[in-house]
């Protein structure tokens, strides 16, 4: 294909990509080292309150934005303040008194390290989990007789394909204080459970949640590969006396290798922006994520403003953190390419 | 497989099925959940035993319930409606919609029968049976607790439905959009294999990973302002683009690209360039080749990508939530405001009606695209 052509067949959506997200990705590191503030000016208000004989009158200074007299707007300056936003954000003078006060616990007081925490380990446990379960569905699935799976793939793909928010409310109305599963629990250990009062248990619900989620989407994966996994190999492997643990660790996972990595570097890029649980499981106090954080700066406070560069500092040091997971992936398909050229 | 060697012990097929069969209770047991406790007044909902949330007591005290009579002659309706889906629709169907418009024609079709079948099964049938438990005296008593007033109270009084138009038409944008631009896209990246076409991807498979709140921190600030931005070159018919149904479609168009790209890439990658190349030699420009040749045959990839493309529309909280104002909300951010008010327990179940009034729709989807789900997952790994 010439070139002409191929640049007019990808041109509408090279174009939209530049426009919305390579753009915007522009605009958030210009804007993380800016602020916009209204103008503030000085205003002298006397208040007078009735009182017996005269009013008492006072008189005091206040400080008000500016108001275009034309608009009706408030009148907003934009200054570079370097990076001054990444401080605030990070709050680094707060981590070295810790760590030098030995207190490290101290550290996750501050909401974006509190953040990162959740978001590493979240996504580091649940990954293995996901990675395992669904391999043990597609197991028990290749196992069953045929009239089964059908059904039972319906069933799998529901918690794959309902709403994250949805689908992580569900699970917190079965949890919450009067729901069925707490009130279960109760009756079994004779204790009061509040499943929602206290940060671990929360993130125990979460990884549940999210391995709910996403487990069918490896499992179908991994179906489709157990489906074409080589019966010479796995006969001979027979013949060998291999058992049926070691056929699968050396015969079947090698197999669907290819795929365990896909399935891990597309659940890496989902669960590093997890978000969708901590509004369903209403986690805000205990727990929260990188994506929630900068969603957070962004939603209007009671004044109606919103922490825009703040926003820009916490979603550009978000965006380090996608690099730093992607880059060793990246390598690799480059290799990869770069061998399949020759 | 039938091998002597490869059969299972006994044990081993237990095993497996009985984890199966855990894994299908922990699977459906949420969705589940929240649709039996829907239909429950506040009370039996949020009961303490199972029992009592499933047949519901102070449900059927306060005359809500469902007969024997009722339940059978439900069922059967059912049993009707769903066969004559199967057997009469497609005949009608292909009846009334003019050669070249089949997909349009479906579309319709399954519209108006679903209008059909809930103003019948909620509108007619409740009336009948009515009527008949009242005669029918102790067969006509209700044994099941069963109210749909917080469906009504959702859809009715907090006009759900305005939040249901406009999930409808953000979802329904956002697929046209992304699989017009998409197919283009994917098209030309499968039949090139240029350098700049593997960057194109590589980069995509980047953009992927961005989590979307970086990209909305990027919109917000020209969003809100793209009205005095935009004055110079518009005039006075610049817009606010914050608030919008489309530019949150543009958003999530856009949003959407990169997995978009990749998959049709995959579909059309299996497609054999000979077709088209038949077609260049019969003296087609590649344009021509594309609309002649490869569009008949590439619908199966398109609706694969396009209920794809719907989920990552429909689903969607985080950008709706902050570029949506509170008239035009979608549907998902629309039930965060139920978390404010959930004070009092019939709230709270209003909450459980509205979510299961938006995962009705997704369960009807897979219900019909079961294979097409699959063969998109599959199709996605296999190539990489």
């Amino acid at each position: 294909m010439k070139f002409k052509t191929f640049f007019w067949f990808v041109a509408p959506s090279v174009f939209m990509m530049l426009l919305f997200i390579a753009a915007p990705l522009i605009s958030v590191f210009i804007q993380s080292f800016q602020v916009t503030q209204p103008v503030m000016q000085q205003v002298e208000v006397e208040t007078c309150t009735p009182g017996f004989l005269t009013q008492t009158c006072t008189t005091e200074v206040k400080t008000v934005p500016t108001i275009d007299e034309e608009t009706g707007k408030t009148i907003t300056t934009t200054s570079w303040v370097g990076l001054q936003s990444y401080r605030n954000v990070l709050q680094m003078d707060k981590v070295w008194e810790a760590v030098s006060n030995g207190a490290l616990r101290d550290i996750l007081q501050i909401d974006f390290w509190r953040a990162l925490r959740f978001t590493l380990v979240f996504t580091l446990l649940t990954l293995p989990l996901v990675i395992g379960v669904g391999l043990i569905i597609a197991l028990a699935v290749n196992n069953a007789t045929k009239a089964v799976r059908g059904p039972v793939i319906f069933i799998s793909l529901l918690p794959f394909i309902i709403t994250p928010v949805i689908g992580s409310l569900s699970i917190y109305w079965l949890f919450v204080g009067d729901g069925i599963l707490t009130a279960t629990l109760e009756r079994w250990t004779g204790q009061d459970i509040a499943m929602f009062a206290q940060a671990w248990t929360i993130e125990l619900l979460m990884y549940f949640y999210r391995v709910w989620h996403v487990a069918p989407f490896a499992f179908v994966i991994f179906y489709a590969g157990l489906q074409t996994v080589n019966m010479d190999t796995l006969e001979s492997a027979i013949i060998d006396g291999a058992n049926r643990f070691e056929r699968l660790r050396y015969v079947i996972v090698p197999h669907l290798m290819p795929l365990i990595i896909f399935i891990a570097l597309i659940h890496l890029m989902d669960c590093y922006r997890v978000f969708d649980e901590i509004i369903g499981f209403r986690s805000e106090a205990h727990v929260i994520s990188l994506q929630w954080l900068t969603f957070n700066f962004l939603t209007p406070d009671d004044a109606g403003n919103r922490a825009i560069s703040r926003a820009a500092a916490s979603s550009m040091l978000t965006m380090i953190g996608i690099v730093i997971l992607l880059i060793l992936p990246l390598r690799r398909t480059w290799r990869d390419h770069k061998g399949g050229a020759h | 497989m039938s091998s002597k060697a490869t059969a299972q012990p006994l044990s081993l097929k237990l095993a497996s099925g009985a984890f199966l069969a855990f894994w299908c209770l922990i699977a459906a047991f949420p969705i589940v959940w929240i649709a039996v406790m829907s239909v429950k007044s506040p009370r039996d909902a949020f009961a303490a035993s199972a029992w009592d949330v499933i047949t519901g007591p102070a449900t059927r005290a306060a005359g809500n319930g469902l007969s024997l009579i009722d339940i059978v002659l439900g069922l059967v309706f059912l049993f009707f409606a769903i066969r004559w889906a199967f057997t009469r629709l497609p005949g009608l169907v292909e009846r009334f919609t003019p050669p070249g418009m089949i997909a349009l024609g479906w579309l319709i079709g399954a519209l108006v029968y679903g209008l059909l079948f809930v103003l019948i099964f909620f509108g007619v049938l409740p009336y009948v049976f009515g009527a008949l438990n009242s005669i029918l005296g102790p067969l006509g008593t209700p044994i099941i607790g069963l109210t749909t007033e917080h469906y009504v109270a959702v859809w009715g009084e907090n006009q759900f439905y305005r939040n249901f138009m406009n999930s409808m038409i953000v979802t329904a944008g956002v697929v046209t959009v992304s699989l017009t631009v998409g197919t283009l896209a994917g098209y030309g990246l499968a039949r090139s294999g240029s350098n700049l076409a593997f960057w194109l991807l590589i980069v995509a498979l980047v953009f992927r990973a961005l989590p979307h709140s970086v990209l909305v921190a990027g919109y917000l600030p020209w969003f809100i302002n793209s009205a005095e931005i935009l004055r110079p070159i518009l005039g006075d018919l610049s817009p606010t683009l914050y608030g919008q149904p489309w530019a949150i479609i543009a958003v999530l168009v856009a949003i959407n690209q990169p997995f978009t790209i990749w998959m049709l890439r995959s579909f059309f990658q299996n497609i054999p360039s000979e077709l088209d190349e038949a077609a260049r030699v019969d003296g087609c420009s590649h344009f021509q080749a594309f609309r002649r040749v490869i569009m008949p045959v590439m619908w199966p990839g398109v609706i694969t990508t396009g209920l794809f493309s719907f989920l990552l529309g429909y689903n969607d909280f985080l950008v709706t939530a902050l570029l949506l104002d509170a008239q035009n909300q979608t549907m998902v951010p629309a039930i965060a405001g139920y978390f404010n008010r959930e004070t009092t327990t019939t709230d709270q179940v209003e909450a459980v009606a509205a979510a299961v009034s938006i995962t009705a729709p997704l369960f009807l989807l897979v219900m019909v695209f079961q294979r097409q789900i699959v063969s998109g997952l599959t199709a996605g790994a296999v190539k990489g």
